[in-house]
């Protein structure tokens, strides 16, 4: 709290502009006014929630009729009835959404919690944020939610305090007989997202300032990923999660004792992303839903656990293949005993001995020691041995099966299982081996299995040719954006000359494989759209070749630019894309970002055609990620399976009145079309996903110039997939000039049917105060 | 395969509302007939699926054709009709049209009014099984039957988890039943 005082009379004299300040003083040195929010509350930014949420109402698709969660319950709420407490099923399914956005969120922080208490006990509090040389706003989610400049470590901590309270306050709201309100438990929701979004890039700029990460790098160096790509001939440590430290550990200590050339690591999911930033001469095997089929393959020799996205019976798994576990994590101890006290010594003995099948190391330089030493002992012991059977195996195993239907009903993409093993059992594994490629490795069909036959081995023996050809390059995660690409894109982007900033991103819960991304992202590259991806999605886009032999990474540029394709890294790196839609803001159009997050998400949504696509999308950190965006402006598309979260956000083009904005200009309310129509919503095929990408890229303020490119784009895509012309189009077409030329006839022809007629093009704004010439 | 009123995906257990079972195509039928404003929802697993020599899709151009009912495709479906010279009255995505059809204002696919009987095939199982969740649960008076081979609970009405054959038959049956009482 600040308090300024021209002028105070009192008996002990007088004082004259007396400020007095009460609570942590921040820098006084920046420019930047400070904003309206600094470090928003619950409610601060509420009536911007409740703008963009009466726009894109909430449509709910319970998984259940019923509410489980007191015991006053179970309580059934069809059709609207009122549970005990007195919720009704949209209050219900808003609060289901808060809590998955408020575990994917506290996810995060609780991530970015370990690493910047690590990184301040190994560097001090005063260690300096450095994102790079050419990285001025090197922390604009912070500065736009928060109003303050990260310059150091410590800097952080206040960060990350602000978010757990917040966090903590989100999270009681959901207690029974709290909220009332599903609109005010979808503005939670939002605010969970937008701390998500904060938290995230707390991490990231804590381990690029100083753990050696790329900063801001377009030209990150290629690691390796595929299954192909480790040398099984040497001890082999899988490590599999989120957080790097006790991977970093690992590289650390090998390269302390000269081990390089001798241990191989290799990496699952966003550890492997930032172990290759770390150090690029590690190995990724793949996404998350390569875990089962790694181990059952038997190559691990000893496994490390950290956090976040890691099967849950890992232990037992690794206890078929011989390979002793190390946990890492107090968020998953695996029923381990904790042996951080104990000497290196002895954990290694227990650990090559048998004795015992995991430990639980809490301290990462202890844990990277007795990887590397317990692997090294391990892998003469266990020769790889493997859980899988052998190919001639299949024949005899998938006699067994009875047809009875049981896996495939259990099987989230609905593979013809039953129909695959009757072919094996006659000695023909293709059709199983042709599974894995749609596989997401759940392993649900061996569950269901009344026989007890391991489905998803069995698919994994037959594939295991082609499995241990993946070998492809990767471009490690580059970190932030550079201020200097903002610089050069801003304008384009802002008047829609670039027609779009499309985001690869999320897990790999693919509806049809990770061939599907690929696709998408190519379609998008030729396009000449910005593309970035992180996470799992950036992993599969790697592991596919075009018809000269290279993938994405090899044949496209990696910087935030048209026509280039960048991987920002891990999970908690989806932080500098979100921030590079609010540098535009900043870099671009000079507003201030210092705690005045309603006006740069008000810019974003309005002026930025950025959209986030996340085909795979499984966890509840995703949930909290897209809930980030949807407050920010920056609509998200999701695959099929994304519908699992039970709740979308749509626009309603058919309803004029809810497309008018202010023209900041003139205070007169404009109608803009529906730019964009959705801010969340699944899209079944691929096909579908690339219509509507390209359309959610259209925003009020494109110009003439930038509209045009961007309805050639979504009209093209149109005729091509869908095989005739959008019905929507008179609804983006503001003036004559924004038709492309290539197209004008259809188009006028349309526009005459429909009784177009010209509008104008405002300077687009939600937020009233905002208006320079007011006229109400 | 057991005739029997289940979720086709094991755990998709609905709760206390569960669909009726369509023992007999007859049913659906008379429920069309009786219905003010039917409107038939196609996703693009038609395209794929067989019956008999042709696809899924094929078939249901008869049925609507026979029942004079509106088609709305999702997804790409939209293609796929234009490459059998059919134009569904509108397009859009899945979940777009089942957000308007629990909207009692919305004007309808052919902009007559609200629909009051919603048919659902063609769609993944659970895109289908969660668009019904949220018609059942917000649609009001709507009433949903699915056309697909697996019990959707969701729905007003559905097909048991039932045989290719017997599918094939029950679409057949729909598809005179519709034309001779047309």
């Amino acid at each position: 709290m600040q308090l300024k005082v021209d002028e105070l009379r009192t008996d002990i004299g007088l004082f004259k502009n007396l400020e007095i300040t009460v609570g942590r003083v921040y820098e006084e040195a920046w420019s930047e006014k400070i904003g309206p929010t600094p470090f928003p509350s619950v409610v601060d930014l509420r009536e911007w929630d409740l703008r963009l949420l009466e726009r894109y109402k909430p449509f709910y698709m319970p998984f259940c009729d019923l509410c489980c969660l007191c015991t006053m319950g179970k309580c059934d709420l069809t059709k609207q009835k009122r549970g005990a407490c007195g919720l009704d099923m949209a209050g219900q399914q808003s609060r289901i959404v808060l809590i998955a956005a408020c575990i994917g969120a506290s996810t995060h922080t609780a991530h970015a919690r370990h690493l910047v208490e690590h990184l301040i006990g190994k560097y001090g509090r005063d260690h300096p944020i450095d994102m790079g040389q050419n990285v001025q706003v090197e922390a604009p989610i912070i500065r736009t939610v928060c109003g303050i400049r990260p310059k150091a470590l410590g800097d952080l901590e206040d960060v990350l305090d602000y978010i757990e309270s917040q966090m903590t306050q989100l999270l009681a709201a959901t207690h029974t007989g709290q909220e009332a309100s599903n609109v005010d438990f979808e503005s939670k929701v939002l605010h969970a997202g937008m701390l998500d979004h904060t938290a995230m890039e707390v991490a990231d700029i804590a381990q690029i300032s100083s753990m050696g990460l790329p900063k801001a790098d377009p030209d990150a160096p290629l690691a390796e990923i595929g299954f192909g790509s480790v040398d099984i001939s040497k001890p082999t440590i899988l490590v599999i999660g989120h957080n790097v430290v006790p991977a970093g550990a690992i590289m650390d200590y090998i390269d302390s004792q000269k081990l390089y050339g001798q241990t191989e690591v290799a990496g699952i999911c966003c550890t492997a992303h930032d172990l290759t930033r770390y150090n690029p001469k590690a190995k990724i095997v793949g996404p998350l839903s390569w875990q089962l089929r790694f181990i059952r393959s038997g190559l691990p020799d000893l496994i490390v656990l950290d956090e976040q996205c890691i099967r849950t019976d890992t232990v037992i798994e690794a206890q078929k293949i011989k390979a002793p576990v190390i946990v890492t994590s107090d968020k998953n101890c695996a029923g381990l005993a904790n042996r951080t006290a104990d000497d290196v010594e002895q954990i290694v003995a227990d650990l090559v001995s048998g004795k015992t099948p995991g430990v639980l190391i809490l301290n990462p330089e202890k844990a990277g020691e007795a990887a590397v030493r317990a692997a090294r002992d391990v892998a003469p012991k266990r020769r790889k041995f493997k859980s899988i059977p052998n190919q001639e195996e299949i024949s005899a195993i998938a006699k067994k099966c009875s047809g009875c239907g049981e896996c495939r009903r259990a099987c989230p993409n609905d593979l013809l299982i039953p129909e695959a093993m009757a072919q094996a059992a006659k000695g023909n594994s293709t059709p199983l081996s042709e599974l894995l490629t749609d596989c997401i490795g759940c392993a649900r069909c061996e569950s269901a299995c009344p026989n007890g036959i391991a489905v998803h081995s069995l698919i994994v023996s037959s594939a295991g040719k082609s499995l241990s050809q993946e070998r492809y390059k990767i471009r490690v995660g580059r970190g932030g954006i550079q201020d200097v690409e903002i610089r050069n894109v801003g304008s384009p982007i802002v008047l829609g000359e670039i027609p779009g900033v499309v985001a690869f991103v999320g897990c790999s819960n693919y509806p049809h494989g990770g061939r599907e991304i690929v696709e998408m992202a190519e379609e998008f590259i030729k396009r000449r759209f910005i593309v970035t991806s992180s996470g799992c999605a950036a992993m599969s886009v790697a592991m596919h070749t075009n018809e000269e032999g290279k993938n994405i990474y090899e044949a496209y540029p990696g910087a935030f630019d048209a026509g280039c394709f960048s991987n920002v890294g891990s999970c908690v790196a989806n932080s500098h894309i979100a921030g590079a839609a609010i540098k535009i803001a900043s870099i671009f159009a000079k507003r201030s970002l210092r705690g005045n997050y309603e006006e740069i998400a008000d810019y974003v949504l309005n002026r930025v055609g950025a959209v986030g696509v996340a085909w795979g999308a499984m966890s509840q950190k995703a949930a909290s990620i897209a809930s980030g965006c949807w407050r920010l402006g920056v609509p998200v598309v999701v695959g099929p399976h994304g519908m699992k979260y039970r709740r979308m956000l749509l626009g309603r083009k058919d309803r004029a009145d809810d497309w008018y904005v202010y023209d900041a200009r003139t205070g007169n309310k404009t109608y803009v079309g529906p730019a964009p129509e959705h801010l969340f919503y699944a899209a079944e095929t691929k096909e579908e996903a690339m219509v509507m990408i390209a359309k959610l890229c259209m925003r009020p303020n494109d110009t003439s110039k930038g509209r045009a490119i961007k309805l050639t784009h979504y009209i093209d895509l149109h005729k091509r997939l869908f095989s005739t012309l959008p019905d929507d189009i008179h609804l983006f077409v503001r003036r004559a000039t924004d038709i492309p030329i290539t197209m004008k006839a259809e188009i006028e022809q349309v526009l005459a049917q429909k009784g177009w007629k010209e509008q104008d093009i405002p300077d687009p704004t939600l937020l009233s105060r905002l208006i320079r010439g007011r006229k109400e | 395969m057991m005739k029997q009123p289940e979720p086709w995906q094991t755990a998709e257990i609905p709760g206390p509302a569960k669909a009726l079972v369509i023992s007999k195509p007859e049913v659906i039928v008379g429920i069309i007939r009786s219905a003010k404003r039917p409107v038939l929802v196609v996703g693009p697993q038609s395209a794929d699926r067989k019956v008999g020599n042709e696809k899924q899709i094929d078939q249901l151009i008869r049925i609507a054709e026979a029942g004079g009912i509106p088609i709305v495709a999702t997804s790409r479906t939209v293609a796929e009709f234009s490459e059998r010279n059919y134009k569904p009255v509108s397009w859009m995505p899945a979940v777009d049209i089942a957000n308007r059809l629990r909207d009692p204002e919305w004007t309808g696919a052919e902009e007559k009014g609200q629909h009051d009987l919603a048919i659902l095939t063609g769609m993944q199982y659970h895109v289908e099984w969660l668009l019904l969740s949220g018609l059942k649960h917000f649609g009001g008076k709507l009433k949903t039957i699915s056309l697909d081979r697996f019990y959707q609970p969701h729905a007003s009405w559905s097909f048991p988890n039932i045989s290719q054959e017997e599918w094939e038959q029950s679409l057949a049956a729909i598809q005179n039943g519709l034309r001779r009482s047309s």
